[in-house]
Formats: structure tokens, C-alpha cells, sequence
């Protein structure tokens, strides 16, 4: 009796799985949302999983895709990479097409592998960290936020391209993030045989003053300054230099791409150069997707909001223009087709920057920050 | 060796001192007079720059000469800091007098987050810019590439709060009266010295001192939040220590030499490391001499 009841249970199981599997086409296409939900870091990670409920269901209201309503699958990595591996096995457990995540660089890297040997595309609207796309070791991988060193291209271009410098003092503030900028604009500089860096330095922030790292660029013969840091330090290092008269291009980062800057140097802020994200705000698939949040939930959304909503857009669409949801044709969509987002019209190149996303040079003109076509 | 370079260095070094040396006074004198680290005089500095910022904004708008603008704010921050000053002692360092010096310690370190909490809330976290009122003076323009106006302005006025720091305690009575009590409070006591009033005269010195240090500061870097006295207040105090704690002359020297340290450190080596070179050499000092360059040895009395 005991071994018929087994038997029967294990039939039972075994139908189960297969009449999963056969309505498997015919279900709800899965999507997996990772990111952090509770924590320290939740505020980073609740807007994108607001983002991608408000787009599907959006798309769910006018009937789907292929024929089939989307869901999805919420989970919370806290920001921690040996969570966010299980969460990744979790998700391919579920049977999930695609995953819009996951939110820190850190737990992004940990949980790849599990989705690229189940071949999984994957977009996160916030891990930022350069390798996840240059390594070239995901190719599943793709992301709606331009990478850590696209910034310090972006400054370096500029300084190059458009004002033709040729002696250039890279500084920065210690900090991870500043540092971070200044080595990879050195590095960028460097490798160009148009520039020399005549000065790498990092500063201590707070400090007294800065007189002395002054008279050492003024010293180095700089035409220019790129620093990579934030505005408090900025503003006494232009105000100081514009003091002491000497004529040096000052450019830097979105850390100093703050109202706050001008208000502190005041009239010492004109003419400073200042890299920053391009401003979506005039775009009206941005605004209505921000008015879209602002009467679902009843306040602002958070940070990556746009990056998550256009993520999510992008995937729904591959899916949409490669007629299935395998993993090839997927991908090659990405890669392929443009969609119309909050961020603008993006499809991404080969390693999985979205192209059309990035920064773009500031300029101080009377009090304000005024965007460099 | 490029001495226009040098010289760079040197006046930017000694202005950073003589920043120093307004607030190291401060720390010394108190030192000297109640045996107590006042940790909340960098507060004391802020909340001189902050007056500073509020009376020059409010005369701002009634067009008066930039100078006189900054005249009247110097001033009013001076008063301001010592009313600061002197309460601060009154509430936070007269009851513990007689506590081991460890609790007053305790109590200038809470009174440091205090005055620091309390302008964060009253006032704004955010950085807010200085106006600038020291003028581009003509007669600097030949050596405007070394020395700028507002670094000459913080260079004399260094010297003259020294010069009548110096004859203060010289040639008045209060002067004497402040070195009795800091020889011996107790026998000065005796002898019929008001220790209270010295106490209270020290601490709006230190206090004027701060303020006028803020203020000079304020006006070089053209910005201020309600964290700027901490990290001076930090430094200064090495500055002090590295003079010789509770010597006025030593925190002088000590200041300069602590400004001259990260100058040239910053210079010729590298900015990476300010704090470093600033640090060791306070540690080798230290280690020689370990009541600081111009300290007295205390002999413990038996």
C-alpha cells in the first residue's frame, strides 16, 4: 500500500512538471526583478522594482506580449553578492526569460555567471563598474547606465577634441569615486599622444586650503585642470586659482556638476566645464513616465527610476521584435533594434553599453550649467 | 632650484600657519591657565566665520565699502565667539573644575558635537559661499603672482594680533595675573588673584583669536559649512602640541612650522600625503623633545 501511494506521488509530481512544462508557452512570460529591497541600500533598489511593475503593467493593460501577459518576479539581494547568487539560481528555477537587475556592481558580477550559463539576458539600470561590460565575460549582460570610465572619456574627449589642450594636471580627492575618475582619465590621457599629464595628484578634502597644490599646478606649466572629486573641494581650488589670476580651463565631474558649485564660487564658477548625465528632462516619454509614478505611489521616484523603466522597455521589446523568447534572438534584438525610452532612443553595442546613454559636457555661463551640444 | 617656486611655498605655507596660529593660541593659552584641551574651540573658529558670513550678508545689501563691511563683521564675530567662549566655559567647564581632568575633557568633546549639531540645525549643512571683501590691493600687483590680497591681509593681521597678544601678557596686569595662574592656580589664588576673571579673560582671547582666524579664512577659501572648525581645529591643535602645549610663543612656531611642513611636503613630494608629512613630523619632535619645541619639562613634584 506504502509503495503504491509512493508510486502514485511520484506519478503525481512527474505529471505536474510535465503539464508545467506544457503550459509553459502558454503561461505568463516570467521576468526577474533583482535588486535590494530592504537594507541600507533599498532605496537604490525599490524604484527600479516600481519602474518595471509600472511598464508592465502597462504593457500587460494593451494584452501583452506575444499574445501573453508578462509577470514578475521580485527578489531582494540586499546589495550582497553571495545573496545575489541565490537569488540568481532562485530565478532560473522559476523559469524566468529575463532579469532587470541587479542593482550594485558587486552583486551584479556575483550573480552573471548563474544567469549566463542558463543563458539569461540581464539588465541592470545601475552597475556602473566598467569590467561587467568590458571584460567580455557576459556576454548575457547588458546595462541602461553609462559605465565609471565613460565619464572620464567623456572629460578627456573634450579636453582633447574640443579645446585642443596639450599639458594637463589630473587631481583628485582620495575618495573612491574621484580617484576612480582621475586614473582612468590619466589612463585615457596617456594612451592619446596629443596630451601629457604634467601633474597627478589627490588632495585632502576639508584641508585649509589648497594654496600650495595651486602654486604646483601653476608650477607644472598646466593649461588645464581635470579633477575628479566633489564640489566643496572645487570650489576653493577655482575660486583660489582664479585668484591668484592664472588662466587654467578647470574641468570635472558630476560631483561638481551641482547648483551648489555655482552658488559657492559664485563668480570664480564661470567658465568651469563639468560633465554630467544628459539631460533627459525634455524628453516626454521621460515625463510622462515620472508623472506616471508620481500617480501610482504619490511621491517622487527614487534614483535609476528612468534607467530602470527604460531596461524594462527594452527587453519587453526585444522580446516582442524577436517573435519568442529565446535566448539568441533575445540578445540580438538588444543588440539590434532601437526602442524609444525615457533615457531616449537606445539599443546597445556589442558589449552591452547601451548606446545613446552617457554623459555630456557643462558649462558655466552666467550662474548656470549650460549643457555642450 | 626654482625660487620663485620656493617662495610660493613659503608665503602659502606660513599663511596656512598663521591660520593655525590664531586658533593654536586658543588651545595653548587654556592649556596653560585650567589644564584642560578645550576640543570645542574649533566650534569657537566656526561660529566666528559664521557670524562673520550672516552680519556680512545683512550689510551687504546696504552698499557700504566692502573694508568697512568686513570691519564691522570681524568684530561682531569676535564678540560673538567670546560671548560663545566664555558660556561655554561657565556651563560645560567651571562645574567640572575640581572633576578629574578626564571628565572635562569628556565635556569639551560633547560640547564640540553640540556647537557642531547646533549649527547644523540652526543655520544649513550645506556649504555656503563668502563674500569676498578684501580687495585687490594696488600695491601688490608687482608680486601678485606669489602673494595675493587676501594672503597679505592674513599675514598682518596675524602679526598684529601677536604684537598685542605679546604686550598683553607682557606689560598688563591681567597679563601678569594670567601667568601667576598659570604657574600655580592655586598660589595665585592666594595671593588674592581673581582666577574666575583670568579664566574668563582667557577664554574671550582664545575666542577673539578663533574668530579673527575664521574670519581670514573664510575670506581665502570663500566658502564655509558648519564642519570647517573640526579638521582646523584638529590641526591647530598639533600645531600646538608640536610647539609645546601651553606655550604662546610655542604654538606660534608650532603653527608655522606645521603650515611650512605641508607646504613644502605638498610641493616637492606629493599632496597624497599633507597629513602624513604633518603627522611624522610631529612624531619625530615628539619623540625628542616630547614636551614639544619650546614646552617646559614638568618635573613631577615629589
Amino acid at each position: 500500500m506504502k509503495k503504491l501511494a509512493m508510486i502514485l506521488l511520484v506519478l503525481f509530481v512527474a505529471a505536474g512538471f510535465i503539464f508545467a512544462g506544457g503550459s509553459k508557452e502558454k503561461g505568463p512570460i516570467k521576468i526577474g526583478v533583482a535588486g535590494p529591497q530592504s537594507g541600507d541600500l533599498a532605496s537604490y533598489g525599490i524604484p527600479t522594482a516600481k519602474a518595471a511593475q509600472i511598464v508592465v503593467d502597462d504593457v500587460n493593460k494593451a494584452g501583452g506580449v506575444l499574445g501573453r501577459k508578462i509577470e514578475l518576479i521580485v527578489e531582494d539581494d540586499v546589495c550582497k553578492p553571495e545573496v545575489a547568487t541565490n537569488i540568481a539560481s532562485k530565478l532560473v528555477g522559476d523559469g524566468v526569460v529575463g532579469v532587470i537587475g541587479h542593482i550594485c556592481s558587486g552583486a551584479t558580477k556575483a550573480a552573471l555567471g548563474t544567469y549566463n550559463e542558463s543563458k539569461i539576458p540581464v539588465i541592470s539600470p545601475s552597475a556602473t563598474n566598467p569590467a561587467l561590460t568590458q571584460s567580455g565575460e557576459y556576454p548575457n549582460f547588458f546595462r541602461t547606465i553609462a559605465s565609471d570610465d565613460a565619464q572620464a572619456r567623456t572629460e578627456v574627449d573634450f579636453a582633447l577634441d574640443k579645446l585642443g589642450l596639450t599639458k594637463i594636471a589630473v587631481l583628485h580627492d582620495k575618495g573612491d569615486y574621484g580617484k576612480g575618475l582621475a586614473e582612468f582619465a590619466k589612463k585615457f590621457l596617456e594612451a592619446d599622444s596629443r596630451a601629457t599629464v604634467v601633474l597627478f595628484e589627490g588632495i585632502t578634502p576639508g584641508a585649509v586650503d589648497y594654496s600650495a597644490v595651486i602654486n604646483k599646478i601653476k608650477n607644472s606649466g598646466a593649461q588645464a585642470v581635470i579633477f575628479g572629486g566633489y564640489h566643496p573641494e572645487a570650489s576653493k581650488i577655482v575660486s583660489q586659482m582664479k585668484k591668484r589670476k592664472m588662466d587654467v580651463v578647470f574641468i570635472s565631474d558630476d560631483g561638481v556638476k551641482d547648483d551648489t558649485f555655482i552658488k559657492v564660487a559664485g563668480k570664480y564658477a564661470e567658465g568651469v566645464y563639468a560633465s554630467g548625465p544628459k539631460d533627459t528632462s525634455g524628453n516626454p516619454a521621460a515625463q510622462a513616465a515620472i508623472k506616471e509614478y508620481e500617480d501610482k505611489f504619490g511621491d517622487k521616484p527614487g534614483p535609476f527610476y528612468l534607467n530602470a523603466v527604460a531596461a524594462t522597455e527594452a527587453l519587453i521589446n526585444a522580446i516582442k521584435v524577436a517573435g519568442s523568447t529565446d535566448y539568441d534572438a533575445v540578445t540580438k534584438a538588444l543588440r539590434s533594434s532601437f526602442v524609444e525610452t525615457p533615457l531616449g532612443k537606445i539599443k546597445f553595442d556589442k558589449r552591452g553599453d547601451a548606446l545613446g546613454v552617457g554623459f555630456a559636457m557643462y558649462h558655466v555661463e552666467n550662474g548656470k550649467y549650460v549643457e555642450l551640444k | 632650484m626654482d625660487h620663485s617656486y620656493f617662495f610660493e611655498l613659503f608665503l602659502g605655507g606660513m599663511t596656512r600657519g598663521s591660520i593655525y596660529a590664531l586658533i593654536a593660541l586658543g588651545y595653548t593659552m587654556v592649556y596653560g591657565i585650567i589644564k584642560l584641551i578645550n576640543f570645542a574651540h574649533g566650534e569657537i573658529y566656526m561660529i566666528g566665520a559664521f557670524t562673520a558670513l550672516i552680519v556680512s550678508s545683512v550689510l551687504g545689501f546696504t552698499g557700504m565699502n566692502p573694508i568697512l563691511i568686513l570691519a564691522i563683521a570681524s568684530v561682531l564675530a569676535i564678540f560673538f565667539s567670546s560671548a560663545y567662549g566664555t558660556t561655554m566655559e561657565k556651563i560645560a567647564y567651571k562645574p567640572l573644575r575640581e572633576a578629574p581632568r578626564l571628565s572635562a575633557l569628556i565635556s569639551a568633546i560633547g560640547m564640540s558635537m553640540f556647537l557642531q549639531n547646533y549649527v547644523l540645525l540652526a543655520q544649513t549643512p550645506d556649504f555656503l559661499p563668502f563674500p569676498d571683501m578684501i580687495p585687490d590691493f594696488k600695491f601688490l600687483q608687482p608680486i601678485n603672482k606669489i602673494l595675493n590680497s587676501t594672503q597679505f591681509v592674513i599675514l598682518v593681521t596675524t602679526a598684529i594680533v601677536m604684537i598685542l597678544l605679546t604686550i598683553l601678557i607682557k606689560f598688563t596686569k591681567i597679563g601678569k595675573a594670567m601667568r601667576a595662574t598659570s604657574q600655580d592656580a592655586k598660589m595665585a589664588q592666594l595671593l588674592g588673584i581673581n582666577i574666575n576673571k583670568v579664566i574668563t579673560v582667557t577664554f574671550i582671547i582664545g575666542s577673539a583669536t578663533a574668530a579673527i582666524g575664521g574670519v581670514l579664512i573664510s575670506s581665502h577659501t570663500g566658502q564655509l559649512n558648519y564642519y570647517i572648525g573640526f579638521i582646523a581645529g584638529i590641526k591647530a591643535f598639533v600645531a600646538a602640541v608640536l610647539g609645546g602645549i601651553g606655550s604662546i610663543p610655542g604654538a606660534v612656531l608650532g603653527s608655522f612650522v606645521l603650515g611650512w611642513t605641508e607646504s613644502f611636503g605638498t610641493g616637492y613630494i606629493s599632496s597624497d600625503y599633507e597629513d602624513v608629512f604633518a603627522f611624522i613630523f610631529l612624531i619625530i619632535i615628539l619623540i625628542f623633545r616630547p614636551s614639544g619645541i619650546l614646552g617646559r619639562k614638568q618635573n613631577d613634584k615629589v
